[in-house]
């Protein structure tokens, strides 16, 4: 991959934008870009396809399809988009809040938004773990209902909520700021009723945004791993993510093992980036925003 | 960076005010009801939880925490280690803006993408890459071993992992900044006889300066409280190899909570100074641009 990538990389542009170019430095920038990016990133990431393409493909297989292994794909994956579906929903009434209504502390919520991006993984784990453990702030309002979060599958959708809220709001905030009022009033002038005005002529507009954020929040959610383990309460085949079986294999010096998962979560992450890239694109075609 | 709340509250007043944009009250107060307590129940009360849980014992015990010499050892190495990476991030994100944003080349959206790569990448396989590289098993790790340098379970892997989960931070700030500012200015600057580094730094830094003091901080919050990629290669050995945020996890294992939401408070300090600053950012770059309209 990263032979193929600086060969297209560094292919020459075409004639006359040589002629254009005025400004100084682009080989050597360019060429320090690839370096540390090759050094940093490329090289270090191929090691996990060298090492998993290493072993035969029936023990590769049996390793990525082990019933734990499998167990915890559905976690995982279930959880992330169960929560990234929460986080759509909410993020979607957070962003529209901020943006449409003016109510005391709009300041404060509006920098807190972005607070997982901010605040380590592993505080965000043990304060959550702390709320809603059975003696705690959350968790002792839930327990005479019966509802138990802390140490289950519910404490991982929990931490995967919380750090995917800002994915979605931040990507459907810019879009709601740069919406056209006059689409509103052309459609409340020719009769629409507000929740129609909603469903025919935002919902449309704003989706490409919803369906971005969805998926920068569900990429997201499926490699976190620090916020989780402290609530998860890590029992093998229902509560354990596929990140702490890689550090579980790790520990016991299966490097083949932590491998080949690793490689899965890879493959998935890749594609998950087409998946964003395109969205992206039709977002920005579809507000006629630039990037 | 979007405009953010200094237009925030004029746009939101346009729309109440307006009858074809606004939603009969009750629903006005529904969503914002909905709203705000998914805001409290998971940002503002773990905030609120890391605090009250670290001051439970009271304050001599909290400070006891934080004065403790594997607590003092751990937060030295998180600093050091933020040194060392925010920097190198900070330069290769300069450059890679100024290649990708200022020149026209075949490849450039792959490598845009390519240099956000670390951002979807799991930490805990962030870190893993740099075991099979330097680990015992590794590419390297026969080499190492004979030329006695540690890499893994040491300080430099630490650093490494560190590097590349905050790779994309300064880069992908100034990218859609500097493009957006376009080239006349530095053009006219080169041809007027400016060298390279001159045009850089009179011309296009003082209009980048706050996106680069953005990308910066965000990457020092990420630098200093890495947890997954920096578990996998430190080893936990107490004293040495202990970021914060791993202190933090060996006292809460050890059912040692003050210590370890005292130690957590730290960090949450450091982001909350974080977002203080990424606001004061975006409303002194909000001013520059409504001057500039």
């Amino acid at each position: 991959m990263t032979a193929a990538t600086v060969a297209i990389l560094t292919s020459p542009p075409s004639l006359p934008r040589i002629a254009r170019r005025v400004l100084p430095g682009f080989g050597l920038t360019l060429g320090l870009t690839l370096v540390y990016l090759s050094l940093v990133v490329l090289i270090p990431l191929s090691a996990v396809f060298i090492k998993a393409g290493s072993l035969p493909l029936g023990e590769l297989w049996n390793i990525v399809s082990a019933p734990r292994v499998v167990a915890s794909y559905r976690l995982t994956f279930g959880a992330s988009l169960l929560a990234a579906a929460i986080n759509t929903v909410f993020g979607f009434m957070l962003a529209w809040s901020l943006v449409r209504y003016n109510f005391p502390g709009k300041r404060l919520v509006d920098a807190l938004v972005d607070l997982p991006f901010a605040l380590p993984t592993a505080v965000a784990g043990i304060a959550l773990a702390a709320l809603y453990a059975g003696n705690g702030w959350i968790g002792s309002l839930l327990a005479p209902l019966g509802l138990k979060v802390a140490f289950t599958p519910l404490g991982v959708l929990v931490a995967l909520v919380f750090i995917g809220i800002p994915f979605v709001v931040r990507t459907v905030q810019p879009v709601l700021e740069e919406l056209e009022i006059e689409l509103e009033e052309a459609a409340a002038s020719l009769g629409a009723q507000r929740g129609q005005t909603f469903r025919r002529v935002l919902l449309p507009l704003l989706l490409p945004a919803l369906m971005t954020g969805f998926a920068l929040a569900f990429a997201r959610a499926v490699g976190e791993y620090g916020s989780v383990i402290f609530i998860a309460g890590n029992i093998p085949m229902v509560s354990e993510i596929t990140p702490l079986i890689i550090i579980t294999k790790l520990e016991q010096y299966d490097f083949q093992g932590a491998t080949a998962v690793a490689g899965v979560m890879l493959v998935f992450s890749f594609a998950m980036l087409l998946v964003i890239n395109l969205l992206q694109a039709w977002s920005a075609k579809r507000t006629g925003r630039g990037r | 960076m979007s405009a953010g709340v200094l237009h925030g509250r004029a746009l939101a007043r346009r729309f109440e005010a307006n009858p074809a944009t606004r939603e009969p009250i009750w629903m006005k107060r529904l969503i914002l009801a909905i709203a705000l307590t998914f805001f409290v129940l998971f940002l503002f009360l773990p905030l609120v939880a890391v605090f009250s849980e670290a001051l439970r014992k009271g304050w001599l015990v909290y400070l006891a925490a934080l004065v403790e010499s594997d607590a003092l050892a751990s937060i030295q190495l998180t600093i050091l280690v933020a040194v060392i990476a925010v920097p190198l991030n900070l330069v290769f994100g300069v450059i890679a803006a100024w290649a990708i944003a200022k020149f026209d080349f075949r490849g450039k959206r792959l490598l845009t993408t390519l240099i956000d790569l670390p951002f979807s990448v799991s930490p805990v396989v962030a870190g893993l890459i740099f075991l099979l590289l330097f680990g015992a098993q590794g590419w390297f790790g026969t080499w190492l071993f004979e030329h006695d340098i540690k890499i893994v379970f040491a300080v430099p892997g630490i650093v490494l992992a560190t590097v590349f989960v905050t790779f994309p931070f300064v880069a992908r700030e100034l990218i859609p900044l500097m493009e957006a500012q376009g080239r006349d200015e530095e053009e006219a600057a080169t041809v007027l006889g400016a060298s390279g580094f001159q045009t850089f730094r009179r011309v296009t830094l003082p209009s980048i300066q706050w996106g680069l003091l953005y990308g910066v901080i965000l990457c020092n919050a990420r630098a200093m409280g890495e947890f997954g990629a920096v578990s996998v290669v430190s080893g936990h050995i107490r004293g040495a190899t202990n970021t914060m945020p791993l202190h933090v996890e060996i006292l809460y294992n050890e059912y040692n909570f003050a210590a370890a939401f005292a130690v957590a408070s730290l960090l949450a300090l450091l982001a909350l100074v974080t977002l203080a600053l990424k606001t004061f950012i975006e409303w002194r770059a909000g001013r520059v641009e409504t001057v500039d309209d």
